[in-house]
């Protein structure tokens, strides 16, 4: 029997390879995605949708405060924490669903079972069975890393899986990574009563963000009640009857132990590169992770890697973008070699919320680069008063000559919604002016991004 | 509602397309997303999508048949609507488009004349060696509708498009760093979306040292700037028929030097007669095809499994146009005089200076010249046009140092022939006959009575 071949096969349905798949149906390729769990990946199923979806709730809960704030009575006894867990694994179903649902619709074939790759242009499933393309896609993705002391056990040490898994709320959580997964499961235990504590070993939360938009976050989180600590490592770990004594260590060397009842391991993600068959068509791993070129070309031909299993960020919009460039190369077409990288948004769903892309003011001065910087807070957007979100900042990264814009930094309300309005400045290569001189309706939050464009030409009305 | 279907832009550069065939006939049901045609456009052959629906009431433009963007192909409305005021509107735009120039009979039962579109052809038909059959941009393989559907992004790099007043587009970015730099922008190609300048272009060209404005406002002669320059339909099927004349036909050159003398003479006694001008071009025309006559061998097309002779002399000249040369064909030389020949020519030229000429005025030469004399060029070997398996390159009248049959040194006035001749057909005694007989018909033109 002939096996059809295909013209892409997409090992992984996640935001890089169902939208792969997707994509190249819209191209005219015949395509495949081979997935050995639920379509959508961690982003769907196990990370950015199911947090969202709790972090949302958080919020909801925590504005009862804004209602005894009006007089109110808001008894919070009846918190049902499994019922929140279920609304979030109820959204992640659907989306998952939908993924489906898209792929059969551009009748891409959804091909369940562990892949690996065998040959050139040959795939097998665990069952045997082989599928054939003329080219193969690894979207595999990645899982979280484990750090020795705090190996996961998914009761008292668990990774961002197992948090978002819990159908429980512990009474105190130590997150161990100030990240954005640490900092948005900080914002969830803290908004629904959990006490937290968060460490990060670098020297400020949010350590690729722009120290200057994250002090903002941390004095926030401070303020919540959350205990931060920076440049702060954890030692080592002793369970306790009833949980866990967790040594940590500071700035010079000063040391305490915290009591804990549950230990969040958010440390970062590794690439899902072995079992998956590289050995067989030559491909070497860097540090785990899959060396790729232009168009994400691995170094054998007619094999492309994209998203978490290359060491480009761990985002999925980045990898869904990824995987556009390398299908519409296979397509014939003439995309960009590879992602801008200083045109990537990155988004943290804390409150404030935190959203960026771009060169940031430490990276700036670490290279050397020549900036100018302008800045706005959001109090003089008369919006963020009146709605009560006050706190926040847009900051923006120009350069002194051109003005191109480098890089900008929000935080606060909506920051990751406003960052695009940025974003697109920066791609189309608009010049601040081209922001600072077009009308913003009053009142909103986006007044505070023209109002920063402002300031960068040195006429900043509201401050 | 009947609702006109109009022929839309199936490539950023199209502007206008020949429907290939016709996929639904009149009285189909036609739904949204159907393909209604096959259009060839400058690019490649695609399939035309309908946004309509409704009964395909009437085909306006026929299979093989041109439309620019934006005119109607056909109507699309309710089943047995009435459509005769449409077509009343369509048949007359359709008439008020065409030029005097460009229109044959009209077809009557299509109400405008489908026969021709206005420019038909023009956009394709530059090429010198343009044949009847193969005048059209090789067909791609349908590139079906995701291209036009899905928005596969197009990376144009091309000179940046202009606005409708010579603006170029640009990123705000790109102008400020030109500005400061003094690079001229009109001087950059784009390769962002849509063509448009942005940074890394300005960049490129500050690079290279070219483009700036200073030497450029100074009026020194400015310097190169590298471009892409997007290739026209024309110029794709220049590339396209010369490389495969040049590569598949044995090309050898045989050169003479004749005394012009009797040319200028002859010229020269017939136009003080005449208040207009018979042209050089005339007259080199009518000799080659005195010359052809007596060689029909030159006058010949090598075909692979067989040689045609042909039964006409169709002598094609080379003309430069803005962008591309084209050979517009007098037709039946032999058996008319240079008079008459010269009036032909003259329209012929006039035609292809506006780019009006039709297919049949430009395609099918059986013999071609090419007359760079003009440019003060001595000598020169051309790439033969075919069908024809020769062509005639003609460099300027000169005065020249000779040495006599007395071993004296005088001063003539000389012409340089060079002929190229496809050695399939052509062999090299016949190449130097044929040669021969011309230059001594232009020593001396009473020959041309032989």
């Amino acid at each position: 029997m002939s096996e059809t071949e295909y013209d892409v096969v997409i090992i992984g349905a996640g935001p890089a390879g169902y939208v792969a798949g997707i994509r190249a149906s819209q191209l005219g390729l015949s395509a495949c995605v081979i997935e050995k769990d639920k379509p959508g990946g961690v982003c769907l199923n196990i990370g950015c949708i199911p947090s969202k979806a709790l972090i949302h709730q958080a919020e909801v809960f925590a504005s009862a405060s804004d209602l005894e704030a009006m007089g109110v009575k808001v008894d919070r006894s009846g918190l049902d924490y499994s019922k929140v867990f279920k609304k979030s694994r109820d959204a992640a179903d659907t989306l998952s669903r939908g993924v489906n649902s898209l792929l059969k619709k551009n009748k891409v074939p959804l091909i369940e079972g562990e892949a690996r790759i065998t040959g050139k242009g040959e795939v097998s499933l665990k069952d045997g069975k082989k599928v054939r393309g003329k080219n193969i896609l690894i979207a595999t993705g990645s899982r979280p890393k484990v750090i020795p002391g705090f190996e996961f056990d998914d009761k008292l040490v668990i990774s961002s899986d197992g948090a978002l898994m819990l159908e429980k709320l512990p009474k105190r959580v130590f997150i161990l990574g100030g990240g954005a997964i640490g900092c948005e499961f900080a914002h969830v235990f803290n908004a629904f009563g959990t006490e937290v504590t968060l460490v990060e070993m670098l020297d400020h939360l949010l350590p690729l963000e722009d120290s200057e938009t994250v002090g903002v976050l941390e004095k926030a989180f401070t303020k919540r009640g959350m205990v931060v600590h920076t440049s702060t490592k954890a030692t080592g770990m002793k369970k306790t009857k009833n949980g866990a004594t967790v040594s940590i260590e500071g700035k010079g060397g000063k040391k305490e132990d915290v009591e804990t009842d549950l230990v969040l391991v958010v440390v970062g993600r590794g690439p899902n590169t072995e079992n998956i068959g590289l050995d067989a068509v030559g491909i070497k791993t860097e540090r785990g992770f899959i060396p790729v070129g232009d168009y994400y070309q691995t170094t054998t031909k007619g094999i492309f890697a994209v998203g978490d299993v290359t060491s480009s960020p761990l985002l999925a919009h980045v990898a869904s973008k990824e995987s556009e460039i390398a299908v519409e190369y296979i397509a014939g077409h003439n995309p960009a070699k590879k992602v801008d990288p200083m045109a990537i948004p990155g988004a943290v769903y804390c409150e404030p919320q935190v959203a960026s892309f771009g060169l940031n003011e430490d990276a700036a001065k670490k290279q050397g680069v020549s900036y100018k910087k302008a800045t706005f807070p959001y109090r003089g957007a008369g919006k963020s008063v009146a709605v009560e979100r006050s706190e926040g900042m847009v900051k923006v990264l120009f350069d002194p000559k051109t003005h191109e814009i480098l890089g900008a930094h929000i935080v606060g309300a909506d920051a990751t919604e406003l960052i695009h309005e940025l974003l697109l400045a920066k791609s189309s290569e608009l010049l601040p002016e081209d922001i600072a001189t077009m009308i913003h309706a009053h009142p909103t939050l986006s007044e505070a991004v023209m109002e920063s464009m402002r300031a960068a030409e040195g006429w900043a009305i509201h401050i | 509602m009947a609702e006109k279907v109009l022929m839309l832009a199936l490539s950023p550069t199209m502007e206008e397309g020949t429907i290939v065939k016709w996929t639904k006939k009149e009285g189909d049901a036609v739904s949204t997303g159907d393909v209604l045609c096959e259009v060839e456009t400058d690019k490649a052959t695609m399939d035309y999508e309908s946004i309509q629906e409704g009964t395909l009431l009437k085909i306006v433009v026929g299979n093989g048949e041109g439309a620019k963007v934006e005119d109607p192909i056909a109507i699309i409305g309710e089943k047995d609507e009435d459509i005769s005021s449409i077509m009343a509107e369509i048949g007359s735009s359709r008439g008020k488009e065409k030029s005097p120039a460009g229109s044959t009979a009209a077809n009557g039962e299509k109400g405008g004349g489908t026969e021709e579109a206005p420019t038909g052809g023009h956009e394709n038909g530059g090429a010198p060696a343009a044949e009847a059959a193969g005048a059209r941009p090789v067909q791609q393989p349908s590139t079906t509708a995701a291209q036009g559907t899905t928005g596969a992004p197009r990376s144009a790099a091309g000179p940046a498009p202009r606005g409708t007043e010579g603006r170029v587009k640009s990123s705000p970015l790109a102008r400020a760093i030109a500005n400061d730099a003094g690079v001229d922008l009109t001087r950059v190609s784009g390769s962002g979306p849509g063509g448009r300048v942005v940074k890394r272009d300005v960049e490129t060209a500050i690079e290279k040292g070219t483009g700036t404005g200073s030497t450029a406002a100074s009026g020194v002669s400015p310097g190169l700037t590298q471009q892409e320059i997007p290739i026209s339909g024309k110029r794709k099927i220049i590339a396209q028929r010369l490389s495969e004349s040049k590569y598949t036909s044995p090309h050898y050159y045989v050169k003479i030097s004749v005394p012009a003398d009797g040319l200028v003479e002859a010229r020269k006694k017939l136009n003080a007669r005449r208040d207009k001008k018979v042209s050089m071009n005339a007259f080199l025309i009518k000799f080659a095809a005195e010359a052809l006559k007596h060689h029909p061998m030159v006058n010949s097309s090598w075909q692979g499994d067989k040689i045609i002779m042909f039964g006409s002399i169709d002598i094609g000249l080379a003309v430069a146009q803005r962008d591309g040369l084209i050979t517009p064909v007098v037709r039946d030389c032999g058996s008319k005089g240079v008079v008459q020949i010269d009036e032909e020519l003259s329209v012929l030229i006039d035609k292809a200076l506006d780019g009006k000429l039709k297919q049949e005025e430009y395609s099918g030469a059986t013999f071609t010249i090419s007359n760079l004399g003009s440019f003060g060029i001595e000598e020169f070997t051309a790439i033969i046009n075919p069908p024809g398996s020769a062509i005639l390159a003609v460099g300027a009248i000169k005065k020249e140092p000779v040495v006599g049959e007395n071993d004296e040194i005088r001063v003539q006035t000389n012409l340089k022939l060079t002929l190229s001749c496809d050695h399939r057909v052509i062999d090299g005694a016949l190449g130097a006959n044929f040669l021969k007989y011309l230059s001594d018909i232009i020593e001396d033109p009473v020959r041309v009575l032989y």
